[in-house]
């Protein structure tokens, strides 16, 4: 499974110039509103012909602008989630998931999907008595049936406020990690790449600045000004040791153990968390007397200076990345530079529930 | 309301010619409005302005353009005339200019439905597998479902109302081309024929209510059927 991307778009005075490659797996699409996301998509899809370049999905091609292909959307088998949904309001719930079905060379599973999302007591209803998430998750359901190659999501959860993206977001990584096909997922939320995406594309004014594995790239000092200080941070995959009686949960991790609250996945099974740059604190010695039980040995590996008063040291901890946010100033009064040994700490309740995902399987 | 043989002659006629006025430029006007709200094409303004030129000639132009055309001695008429279709003079003719003069309506009501019909959503079908015809056939056709209805409903009032037109081309032959305001009219020139005519006036009156009622109710119908209300 590979889409090969080479394209380039005018629209007005933005200029999209961009080339990539995605495999199996989530590969999301990050950057802020008005960074070409949209026009990648639509080129994939074929809803938008781009001025030039090739796109190719398994060995196939899509689009040439060369040799003048161009593969209608209707038959690339391209499955497409849209920001808005875009359910058919002539249809009910039942006949907006089964309208793939009857152009679909093989039948999809139609039970399966529907147990997959949850949709079973919406199955009658009309698309306008849904509400944000579950138009989303009929959307999903709908493009899944359609017996896509690949599965395109645009901003899937942008429509929806917080307690409705928490809603979804498990439907999501259940899909990630059994539906066999690759996705590429456009979002301009670190906290939904982090927790969903394998690998990432950071898109910045119609060019790709930076991509690769997502942990790599979030834990790189120089994506902090993409996906800004705030947001910032590294993902841990963490194997479920013990759940605690006081709702703390012990975790293993390559570098150590944490113990975090708001676990809910059962022992033995491998989780994602996020863990934000400015939530880490850094000592040079073991501290003692100090209530965090998280502390773990760790080496600086890069540090780079912002514009403002802080600076990103990228650390590493075990075979995984951490990513911290310090002032440049205790940066200088620490000495801090690669190859140094320190101690990263970071608070329990530090870890919203949002930021720790399933992961089902490994790969 | 007990009608005499002529004047139940000219309801029937009325109807008929109503009926297939519709019917039959129905799917052209479906064409010609979904050609105008959704192509581009060398021409457009010229095919928008020859739709709606029905709509503000006066009634005898448009009537009298007809006979020169589809008579026995116009190129229609003669052409026509070779595999014995004859209009002028025929209630088949007032069928035609029936149809003539509601198109604009027609084609109006239908255009403004597509052109509110998200094409958005046709974009989705497209990613689903659906082809240009499955998607207009699935999608574009139940959601302007409201506005052909409403075209459709148009076209039969104009079509029940027509007059000029019709007497110009099909002249007002009783049983055969006298309709409903044909036939007020011929009552009114004669003396007498008052009675008859306020009867007509009546009937009129009660079909284009209930035709109103009728339309009302198939539109709420179909409205929550492609759930927007």
């Amino acid at each position: 499974m590979s889409l090969e991307v080479t394209i380039t778009h005018i629209t007005g005075d933005f200029e999209l110039d961009v080339s990539f490659r995605t495999g199996s797996g989530v590969t999301a699409i990050f950057g802020p509103s008005g960074s070409g996301k949209s026009s990648i998509t639509n080129a994939i899809s074929g809803l938008i012909n781009p001025l030039s370049g090739r796109i190719m999905l398994n060995e196939t091609v899509l689009y040439d602008a060369t040799s003048g292909l161009n593969s209608a959307p209707h038959k690339r088998r391209i499955g497409y989630v849209f920001q808005d949904g875009r359910l058919f309001p002539h249809l009910s719930v039942e006949g907006n998931i089964r309208f793939g079905l009857r152009f679909a060379k093989v039948g999809g599973n139609l039970d399966e999907v529907v147990q997959m999302l949850g949709l079973e007591p919406l199955l009658s209803r009309r698309p306008n008595t849904l509400s944000g998430g579950e138009k989303q998750r009929v959307a999903l359901a709908r493009a899944l049936l359609s017996q896509p190659r690949l599965l395109l999501m645009d901003e899937p959860l942008a429509a929806l406020d917080e307690p409705r993206k928490d809603e979804i977001l498990p439907y999501l990584e259940r899909l990630r990690d059994r539906a066999k096909i690759p996705i590429v997922y456009v979002s301009h939320s670190v906290a939904e790449v982090a927790r969903l995406a394998d690998d990432l594309i950071v898109l910045q004014g119609g060019k790709i600045v930076m991509s690769g594995p997502t942990e790599d790239v979030l834990s790189d000092p120089a994506a902090m000004p993409f996906v800004g200080v705030r947001e910032a941070g590294s993902i841990l995959r963490a194997k479920v040791l013990e759940h605690g009686s006081d709702g703390l949960c012990r975790l293993q991790i390559s570098g150590g153990e944490l113990v975090l609250p708001g676990v809910v996945t059962g022992v033995g099974k491998t989780i994602r968390i996020r863990i934000l740059a400015q939530d880490i604190l850094l000592s040079l010695e073991h501290p003692i007397g100090l209530s965090s039980r998280n502390i773990l040995p760790v080496q600086v590996t890069a540090i780079k200076l912002g514009d403002g008063p802080g600076a990103a040291v990228s650390l590493r901890c075990g075979s995984d990345r951490l990513l911290a946010r310090v002032t440049a100033q205790a940066a200088e009064e620490l000495g801090i530079k690669p190859g140094l040994d320190c101690f990263a700490i970071l608070k329990a309740t530090a870890v919203p529930r949002g930021n720790i995902g399933e992961k089902l399987s490994e790969n | 309301m007990i009608l005499r043989p002529e004047e139940w002659a000219a309801l029937a006629l009325s109807l008929k010619v109503s009926f297939w006025a519709v019917v039959l430029s129905l799917p052209l006007a479906l064409l010609v409005a979904w050609l105008l709200a959704r192509r581009q094409f060398w021409g457009k303004s010229l095919l928008n302005a020859l739709v709606f030129l029905p709509l503000i000639l006066p009634p005898v132009v448009t009537g009298y353009i007809l006979l020169l055309m589809f008579g026995r001695a116009g190129i229609f008429g003669e052409f026509l005339a070779r595999f014995g279709i004859v209009l002028a003079f025929r209630w088949t003719g007032a069928a035609l200019a029936a149809a003539i003069m509601g198109f604009p309506l027609m084609v109006r009501a239908i255009r403004l439905a597509i052109e509110a019909a998200d094409p958005k959503l046709e974009a989705a079908a497209a990613t689903l597998g659906a082809g240009p015809a499955a998607r207009f056939i699935f999608v574009t056709l139940p959601l302007i479902a409201p506005g052909i209805l409403a075209g459709a409903v148009l076209g039969f009032a104009k079509a029940m109302g027509e007059f000029g037109a019709t007497i110009t081309f099909v002249a007002n032959i009783p049983g055969q081309t006298q309709t409903l305001p044909s036939a007020i009219y011929a009552f009114l020139q004669v003396p007498g024929g008052e009675a008859s005519a306020l009867r007509l006036v009546g009937l009129s009156l009660f079909v284009a209510l209930g035709a109103v009622l009728i339309s009302e109710w198939l539109a709420r119908r179909v409205a929550e059927r492609i759930g927007q209300r």
